[in-house]
């Protein structure tokens, strides 16, 4: 059982940001109560590799008619799930979904003017390795327009909902694109307090991970909380 | 040096694209994740857990995702082989009403020995939250246990535990309804 600090919440987005209109009547009025974490915090649900099916971690094809593509620039998505004292995550269940590369999503309620793509479904998971390793294969999705202001673009993203290995540890964010220029006139993005804090969230290109004549290759490494303070029995020797 | 935190973004209106892609009419996996908590022969008093989640205006929500986590009958977590105790809904998409068929769970000890009454954890993310809601659902025919446990008792306001306790209504179900904004919001939790 390891105790978790609480999270930092300047860090994270306020439960209100008026420019983001979806909050206004979803945002708690009285702050969270802290207590120290308990047993129901300290453990989470396990998920086997067995779950995962040969194609859930290629958007390219998982939805894909046999022998066809989803459209789109070819990407690979990697990064390291770490903890915040910097230690890997295995073992830990990774769910992304993201909109097709002309910036819509395969879903009932979603109306945007750009079509479905016949072979882009948009969801896909992994599970990292031993070293809290994660990658998946996707195309780059689009930018798209969403009823909030008279006028306001999400930036291209991938939603990724995250299982560590206790419940302290559950976290769903954004992946955002290096240089995007929607970022900054975001108000979801604008919801985050800090620039330091969106560069986190914002993957860099990675051209050493590059598929020569193939895939682009973006890095995102992504940290949940951590423990309170590094166990004893792990310090070296005279540190 | 002590990494911060990836922040938290909103789930958005898509999240079940991602985490209950069957829900969504999308042939991903054999079963969405989470769909039954039970899921061979299992301890316990099985129960149903029913309820809504509500914004500030009244409506209940459309399109949040809820998950439940839980102890089982024993009190332990993650311990029974026929029993997951994690739970995942997209809920009804229509009238936004969520179910989770589960076991009632038992008192969980904390480390110092002191006994939490029964309570599952919920955790709440959707469009316009921007860091998912955790709260507890506590039982409302468990006076006892409810009146020593140690979270409930350390409310700074006392009378808000009564919007973590799921009323039973008959037939093992109790309703638990999440009140975002507003009177009877519900107690939310930093932990
Ligand atoms: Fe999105």
């Amino acid at each position: 059982m390891t105790m978790f600090p609480p999270r930092d919440r300047t860090w994270h987005p306020p439960a209100l940001h008026m420019p983001y209109k979806s909050s206004r009547l979803r945002s708690p009025t009285h702050a969270p109560i802290q207590f120290p974490t308990t047993p129901a915090e300290e453990a989470g649900p396990t998920f086997g590799h067995g779950i995962l099916g040969a194609l859930d971690a290629d958007l390219i094809t998982n939805f894909a008619k046999p022998g066809e593509m989803a459209l789109g620039p070819r990407l690979i998505v990697h990064g390291t799930l770490r903890d915040e004292t910097g230690r890997g995550v295995p073992d830990a269940l990774i769910e992304v979904w993201q909109a097709n590369a002309g910036g819509r999503y395969r879903h009932k309620k979603e109306g945007y003017l750009a079509p479905l793509d016949p072979n882009f479904g948009g969801c896909g998971r992994m599970i990292t390795d031993a070293e809290g390793r994660y990658r998946f294969t996707t195309i780059q999705p689009g930018a798209y327009p969403w009823p909030n202001g008279p006028n306001d673009w999400r930036p291209a993203h991938i939603h990724f909902s995250v299982f560590g290995h206790s419940f302290a540890q559950r976290l769903i964010t954004q992946m955002y694109f290096e240089g995007d220029p929607l970022i900054p006139l975001c108000p979801i993005v604008g919801s985050i307090p800090s620039a330091e804090a969106v560069t986190a969230l914002t993957a860099t290109l990675d051209i050493e991970a590059t598929k020569p004549m193939d895939s682009l290759a973006y890095r995102f490494d992504i940290t949940l909380r951590g423990p309170n303070q590094t166990h004893f029995e792990n310090q070296p020797e005279g540190m | 040096m002590r990494l911060k935190e990836s922040p938290s973004q909103t789930a958005g209106p898509y999240v079940h694209i991602g985490c209950t892609p069957r829900a969504t009419g999308l042939a991903f996996a054999d079963h969405d994740l989470g769909s039954s908590l039970i899921t061979g022969s299992v301890d316990g008093t099985q129960i149903t857990i029913t309820g809504s989640v509500i914004d500030g205006a009244g409506d209940p929500l459309l399109d949040a995702m809820v998950e439940i986590w839980q102890a089982d009958g024993d009190g332990q977590f993650g311990k029974s082989k026929g029993f997951t105790g994690w739970g995942r809904t997209a809920g009804d998409m229509d009238t936004g009403a969520f179910t989770f068929e589960t076991v009632k769970p038992g008192p969980v000890a904390l480390a110092d020995g002191r006994l939490q009454a029964p309570h599952v954890t919920f955790w709440i993310v959707a469009r316009g939250i921007n860091l998912g809601l955790q709260t507890r659902m506590y039982f409302a025919d468990e006076e006892t246990a409810n009146a020593s446990d140690p979270l409930l008792c350390a409310l700074p306001d006392p009378s808000r535990a009564a919007t973590m306790l799921g009323h039973p209504t008959g037939d093992n179900t109790y309703r638990f309804d999440i009140r975002l904004q507003g009177e009877g919001e519900t107690v939310f939790l930093d932990i």
